[in-house]
């Protein structure tokens, strides 16, 4: 591979993305209807959440069914705090960050119990987790109960309350899409996936596996109740049902499988094409539980016809494009100490794992 | 106040019977292919749902329509199996074969809504309303029948475990795939054959459960949830473990309920939290064999 | 000459199957020292006791005389002792490189440049760039003799390095391993190929049953009043 060959992708890569950031900040200026622009609210939510999820389930392999608990405890801290602490306006925004660390410090406790059992037993413990939260919200008075809290009043028209709404999501979108991409090329980012493919292994060669997956759950969980509470504001309500919503995580495993579990534009992909035809189901069908078949149906198509996701085998076909012709095995060019006689083995004698 | 305290053990023991009955199934089919099956709770609706109609429409006695119910479900789990888990293979397969069982969960319930709608239903027979009185106790009797029918599923699902071949290939899958396969084992319908039996499981405690209790397509959440903490603190795959964390965790939801009902299901999922930062593997459960 | 690591009647049971039984190894500093014995008797699992991936039942392990039993895997690795598996173990969907970098401490480019220096030094330099998933078996044996490798360790215990290779690919790795021997480096070799031990190992212990049959130098016995006395069984 030239050098020339990398930087004309990199310039390719850079200007694809300039075009796409200026699409993003233009979409509400040209698409202004408000029901447009509510469909990509909801679809930059999970954007958002999708990223943040995908640092600790996607990297370390852990599949969480508990993200939930993050997202509705900072949608209810933000609703609680601007109601007890009489905060109105524009500068409830300002209790996001508290919603970022209730999320943070509910992480702490939750990943030390359940990072210690095998990952089988986790996806239960964290399923577990939510039905507590889900219960607590329901019982708790403060939480009120099954009528939920309320959000304050934003003083802006029907218009321009989607359109700043689009802006604010959009901004955490970015945020989680950038810290995913940090943490993947980060020596951290290396340890989760290490500890994906043989933890005892990276155990043994050093890897603190229990701080590395506490603090990917940690960052994964901040960012998931900031959102929450973004979340929040936009609806200006939460109830136990809708704020730990069971189909929640399942959505959003469904989303990054979808995309591609483990690459970080997988899953976005992933969110944009599901929340918005989920939500178009939850409005036109209204009754009946079509919307849940189909979920359903859809997960089944897609882990019998695309198990890897989309963005890995749509990359193997532009791989398997471009390389036709070429022969299997590359030469390798001969290094300066003696060489192993079996360089350019292909893979053979072992079994397949 | 100990008359309360010994009612609800005495409760407690029994619907830990009941609930005994849907989780082994649910153990089973972990243990010999190593996935949790989601579904389980709404096939037990399911199953429920199947005595109803026979009971309704055929006036069929409750215990008698599992002749029907229990072969019914057997079949549909090797389907299930077959047509969308077995394919499942690859690194992903533990999430994957998870999902895969969401989503027949989902769809199954989705069907269930479509053709009976939310209302509750409960199944009735002579027997459900009425209750023994022992030693100052009420036990209902309904309980009681529904307790010695999971005791004899499991002795005889040990039965089968221990002394047939076929439960011999079952052991032998559960302990070492690839051995097995090795040695001439068809790991297939090993696989298939015990997934159908986890399933078959879950139609006699659909019923007794659906008789117990009122239930609509949605209480295969709660459900699910309860039986999924319930095979892990006995140990996931432990058959017996399963008898023992049904009854204890049931046992001690009975109890706090008598203080506060809206807290009992909430200690329910606190136990399981608490048992595993002690025990990670559960009361019976084995060290961890496969990698991850 | 000292002895860097030993184990003093370590005894390991899986259920009734006494794995290891008052298995007593010392290995010199600065040799290469082979393990043998028949399938069963117990190789891989003192092993795993002595790089903490097994408790021991009874017995202690010490690396230059300081006690080190029952100590978790990270930190027997953070001690100085790396130590390969009979199945290789790597990481799939890390490239060879990523590999490598996973074990380092250093900071970036001074990992990626040690790392490469690894790599080069057992040969697959090249493929550095390639999914680990996609190596051939003995291309992973030898990424994983490098991710040992990455840091700095004292002792390196390698199970069965010559198994399911070719001969040349056999010999680049004895000739690797007396590299680093003369560097300082001491072995501990598990390995059934009689050949390789016999050209490389100073001294050699035999394992049946879980206990040590046999132990001797071989070639010139530099201390004689060192010489282990054969346990019988």
């Amino acid at each position: 591979m030239g050098s020339t060959v990398m930087r004309t992708q990199r310039a390719t890569a850079g200007l694809a993305l300039i075009v796409l950031a200026a699409a993003a900040v233009a979409f509400p200026l040209v698409f202004s209807s408000p029901v447009i622009t509510n469909y990509a609210v909801y679809a930059l939510i999970f954007v958002a959440v999708v990223s943040a999820w995908n640092v600790f389930s996607g990297f370390s392999g852990y599949i969480s069914l508990g993200h939930a608990v993050f997202f509705g405890s900072g949608a209810y801290t933000v609703g609680i705090a601007a109601r007890d602490w009489h905060v109105n306006g524009v500068s409830v925004f300002a209790l996001l960050p508290v919603a970022a660390a209730v999320g943070a410090v509910i992480a702490v406790p939750f990943g030390l119990v359940a990072l210690r059992v095998r990952r089988h037993t986790f996806i239960v413990i964290t399923i577990a987790v939510f039905f507590i939260f889900q219960l607590m919200a329901a019982n708790f008075s403060f939480t009120g109960g099954s009528v939920g809290v309320a959000a304050p009043f934003l003083p802006w028209n029907p218009t321009s309350f989607n359109d700043h709404f689009y802006y604010i999501t959009l901004g955490c979108a970015v945020v989680a899409i950038v810290i995913a991409v940090l943490v993947r090329r980060s020596r951290f980012g290396l340890q989760l996936r290490a500890i994906r493919d043989d933890e005892d292994r990276a155990r043994g060669l050093g890897v603190r596996t229990m701080k590395v997956k506490l603090t990917a759950f940690v960052l994964s969980a901040t960012v998931s109740g900031l959102v929450g509470g973004v979340w929040f504001l936009y609806l200006t309500q939460v109830q136990p049902p809708s704020g730990y919503d069971p189909l929640f995580d399942l959505s959003l495993v469904l989303m990054a499988f979808l995309g591609g579990l483990g690459t970080i534009i997988g899953p976005v992909l992933g969110a944009l094409i599901i929340e918005p035809g989920q939500l178009y189901l939850t409005i036109r069908y209204t009754s009946g539980y079509l919307s849940e078949i189909l979920l359903g149906a859809l997960f089944l198509l897609v882990a019998l016809f695309v198990p890897r996701g989309i963005v890995p085998t749509v990359g193997e076909w532009v791989k398997r494009l471009r390389t036709r012709g070429r022969p299997a095995v590359e030469a390798v060019p001969a290094p300066a100490t003696a060489s192993p006689p079996e360089a350019t083995g292909a893979p053979a004698s072992e079994a397949r794992r | 106040m100990a008359r309360q305290i010994y009612q609800a053990i005495a409760d407690g023991i029994l619907v830990g019977g009941v609930y005994a009955l849907m989780a082994v199934g649910l153990t089973l089919i972990f243990g010999v292919l190593d996935i949790i099956n989601i579904a389980q709770g709404v096939l037990v609706i399911l199953g429920a749902y199947l005595s109803y109609e026979l009971s309704v429409r055929l006036h069929l006695d409750l215990f008698l329509g599992l002749l029907i119910t229990v072969p019914a479900m057997f079949v549909i789990g090797v389907v299930i199996q077959w047509a969308f888990i077995r394919r499942l293979r690859g690194r992903e397969r533990t999430s994957m074969t998870l999902l895969v069982t969401y989503a027949v969960a989902l769809i199954v319930e989705g069907i269930l809504y479509e053709i009976y709608g939310a209302n509750p239903k409960q199944l009735n027979a002579s027997y459900v309303q009425s209750s023994v009185h022992v030693l100052g106790f009420y036990l209902s009797d309904i309980y009681l029948y529904g307790f010695v029918l999971a005791v004899a599923i499991v002795v005889a699902l040990y039965a089968v475990l221990y002394r047939s071949t076929f439960g011999r290939s079952v052991r032998a899958t559960m302990q070492d795939e690839t051995a097995a396969r090795l040695i001439g084992i068809d790991v297939n319908r090993v696989a298939a054959i015990t997934f159908g039996l986890g399933i078959a499981v879950t139609a006699a405690g659909g019923m007794v459960f659906g008789a117990t209790n009122t239930f609509n397509p949605n209480s295969g959440y709660d459900l699910i949830s309860r039986l999924l903490a319930i095979i892990i603190l006995g140990g996931l795959g432990s058959i017996g473990g399963a008898l023992v964390a049904s009854v204890f965790m049931l046992t001690v939801e009975s109890l706090v309920d008598i203080w506060s009902p809206e807290w009992a299901i909430v200690v329910f999922y606190a136990a399981l939290v608490v048992v595993l930062v002690v025990r990670p593997t559960g009361f019976f459960g084995r060290q961890p064999v496969r990698a991850q | 000459m000292t002895t860097l690591l030993r184990t003093e009647d370590v005894r390991k049971a899986y259920g009734g199957v006494h794995a290891l039984d008052s298995c007593t190894v010392e290995v010199e500093e600065g040799s290469v020292a082979g393990l043998i014995g028949p399938n069963g008797s117990g190789k891989t699992t003192l092993f795993n006791v002595v790089t903490g991936y097994a408790k021991a039942d009874a017995g202690h392990v010490y690396l230059s005389g300081k006690k080190i039993t029952n100590v978790s895997p990270d930190k027997v690795f953070a001690l100085g002792i790396g130590r390969t598996f009979q199945l290789t173990r790597i990481f799939a969907s890390l490239t060879v490189l990523e590999n490598m970098l996973v074990a380092s401490r250093n900071g970036r480019s001074a990992a990626r440049r040690h790392a490469m220096e690894q790599l080069e030094f057992v040969g697959i330099a090249g493929h550095h760039a390639a999914l680990a998933g996609t190596l051939s078996y003995g291309q992973r044996k030898l990424l994983e003799l490098a991710y040992v490798l990455v840091a700095d360790p004292a002792v390196i215990l390698l199970d069965e390095p010559a198994g399911g290779i070719n001969l040349s690919l056999v010999n680049h790795i004895a000739d690797r391993i007396r590299e680093l021997n003369a560097a300082g480096k001491t072995f501990l070799i598990v390995e059934h190929n009689m050949e390789f031990v016999m050209g490389l190992c100073d001294q050699v212990t035999v394992l049946d049953s879980g206990a040590v049959v046999a132990a001797a130098y071989l070639g010139e016995d530099p201390d004689p009043e060192d010489a282990d006395p054969a346990e019988d069984e």
